[in-house]
């Protein structure tokens, strides 16, 4: 049944349309699902030196959704490209590193060492910044610097510059661009009054998603677009193709289920097979007034 | 940590033990991996909730059996969630992982251990305390809460332990005062080579200081919320000090519940 799912993003094939996104599907997953199956699976953020989370409040539950602030704890490279990833290329799992870093050295550096390492599909560059030259001029030192063959997709912040970024990133040799990073959310405990502050998954965040890729695709429909905000069903990963995205990426999701993104796929195949669909058929649909 | 399944369970009973909820669900395969300190990963809310995160809870007890196997949670309700789980009804059907987790560690030699439990937390020291005596161990159990309704497993513990000493805050079951205050006289007393707590961080941190005052290992099982039960979200992290003396964030759900005493930074977390 999967077998028709084939999806292509740039210069990248994948067997399906969806992965987990970063951070979501680490090898803690794989004595609850087969993570092989899946289009890929994008690891936590990289930086290149280990970043050290906060000591404090990292997590809060939200109506429909989740606020996390990790800091964007991870590693750094070299023990990432020392353990994290042999453990996942062990497991055989398409792999999507996501990096992050401050200067354009940082992005060279990653990009040859990250997107050079075995078992390494491509690399999903996060962008907190919302100013559109500094990130083209990362981008496209990323592009440079990683190996060919080796996706580079771009990842970028929801806030009020989404078409200005995307628009600025488009033409920076990215394979896809990703939409997006989570907007922040605030809770206030109700005994303490005190506040915690966070970036906001889950299905809350479904429809700010689609009208990301909603309005991504209207201005740019020819930049495959990976949706990623509140997918928790095969019927949300087809909204979100219907929107304008070529793939999609199940987040928060896994928390409640470790194996979401493997039944997002079984489900999306369950509903496009029937109709003799295919996932590039309906990339977009939606701007075109939808199935008729 | 190897062992652990994703099932649908069935809640058979659901019953309010004093301050606290004994829930006991029909959940296969979970049993077969279970060791006492082990955790419990329960979604909550049912298909539909708006909840997206997991409460992850020790288990009391797991049963393997032919018919599929039980797993049984003692909890306090302290949050919508829990309070949905509180009052489910039999049959209802929950999304579980489980066994999740460090268990305690055993002593190879049949030596005496001295096992603090306060509140709902204690229910792990049961099983515990039966794993204990197989292996001859003299098990002395201390059940500390703030009054009668918060002890959990007083009449339970006497058939397993060899001995028990209840303490409430107000004096309404066993004798006056705090766990932590009777302690350091019980260690020696009983001679203890472990120390096993389960409990708030703060009387975790304590019977880490006295077992370690005492010369006696400990292990403890912290509680704090742990959003997946699967390692993968972070959210659940103790800052605890590596054999190789760098303090690392473990992750309470995964590289514990159950860490050496000793090796906790224990000021952050019980703060």
């Amino acid at each position: 049944m999967i077998t028709t799912l084939s999806t292509t993003l740039g210069d990248l094939t994948l067997p399906t349309p969806v992965m987990t996104a970063a951070g979501c599907g680490g090898p803690e997953l794989g004595r609850f699902v087969d993570l092989t199956t899946l289009g890929a699976s994008v690891t936590r953020t990289i930086t290149l030196d280990p970043l050290e989370g906060p000591a404090s409040r990292r997590f809060a539950e939200t109506p429909s959704g989740i606020l996390t602030d990790l800091g964007m704890e991870n590693p750094g490279l070299q023990a990432f490209l020392a353990v994290d990833l042999p453990e996942l290329a062990k497991q055989q799992v398409r792999t999507i590193v996501s990096v992050a870093g401050h200067r354009l050295a940082d992005y060279a550096e990653i990009a040859r060492r990250a997107g050079g390492a075995p078992g390494v599909t491509g690399l999903e560059v996060c962008f907190l910044d919302e100013d559109p030259l500094a990130a083209a001029r990362a981008l496209s030192v990323v592009r440079r610097d990683a190996p060919p063959g080796v996706a580079v997709l771009a990842k970028l912040p929801m806030g009020p510059g989404l078409l200005d970024l995307a628009r600025e990133l488009s033409s920076c040799g990215a394979d896809a661009l990703v939409l997006g990073l989570p907007l922040m959310g605030l809770v206030v405990d109700p005994t303490t009054l005190a506040a915690f502050r966070g970036g906001l998954a889950g299905p809350a965040t479904a429809p700010l998603a689609l009208d990301a890729v909603w309005r991504v695709h209207e201005l740019l429909p020819d930049v495959p677009l990976v949706g990623v905000g509140g997918i928790r069903s095969g019927s949300d990963a087809l909204a979100m193709l219907a929107a304008g995205a070529t793939a999609v990426q199940v987040g928060a999701a896994v928390l409640r289920d470790p194996t979401a993104a493997h039944r997002v796929q079984l489900e999306l195949a369950a509903l496009l097979d029937p109709r003799g669909l295919k996932p590039a058929d309906v990339v977009g649909i939606a701007h075109r007034g939808g199935l008729t | 940590m190897s062992g652990a399944v994703q099932v649908q369970a069935d809640v058979l009973t659901n019953k309010k033990v004093g301050a606290f909820q004994h829930l006991t669900l029909l959940a296969p395969g979970v049993a077969e991996g279970f060791r006492p300190g082990t955790l419990l990963a329960v979604t909550v809310g049912g298909p539909l909730s708006e909840r997206q995160a997991r409460r992850t809870l020790p288990i009391f007890r797991a049963r393997a059996s032919a018919y599929g196997g039980t797993v049984e949670v003692v909890f306090e309700p302290t949050e919508p969630g829990e309070s949905w789980l509180a009052a489910v009804q039999p049959s209802t059907r929950l999304d579980v992982l489980g066994p999740l987790g460090r268990p305690f560690a055993l002593p190879k030699e049949p030596v005496p251990c001295v096992l603090v439990g306060y509140d709902a937390a204690a229910a792990p020291l049961l099983a515990l305390a039966e794993k204990l005596r197989e292996r001859r161990c003299d098990v002395h159990m201390l059940l500390g809460a703030a009054s009668e309704a918060r002890v959990f497993g007083a009449l339970d513990a006497r058939r397993s332990a060899t001995s028990v000493t209840v303490l409430t805050d107000d004096g309404s079951l066993g004798s006056t005062g705090s766990v932590l205050t009777v302690l350091p006289d019980v260690l020696v007393k009983r001679k203890a080579a472990v120390v096993y707590a389960a409990g708030p961080s703060k009387i975790l941190h304590g019977v880490a200081v006295a077992a370690e005052q005492h010369g006696a290992w400990s292990q403890t099982a912290v509680s704090v919320p742990m959003p997946c039960g699967t390692g993968l979200c972070s959210a659940c992290v103790v800052p605890v000090t590596g054999a190789d003396g760098v303090v690392r964030r473990a992750r309470a759900c995964t590289d514990g519940p159950v860490f050496r005493g000793d090796r906790v930074c224990w000021e952050p977390v019980s703060a």
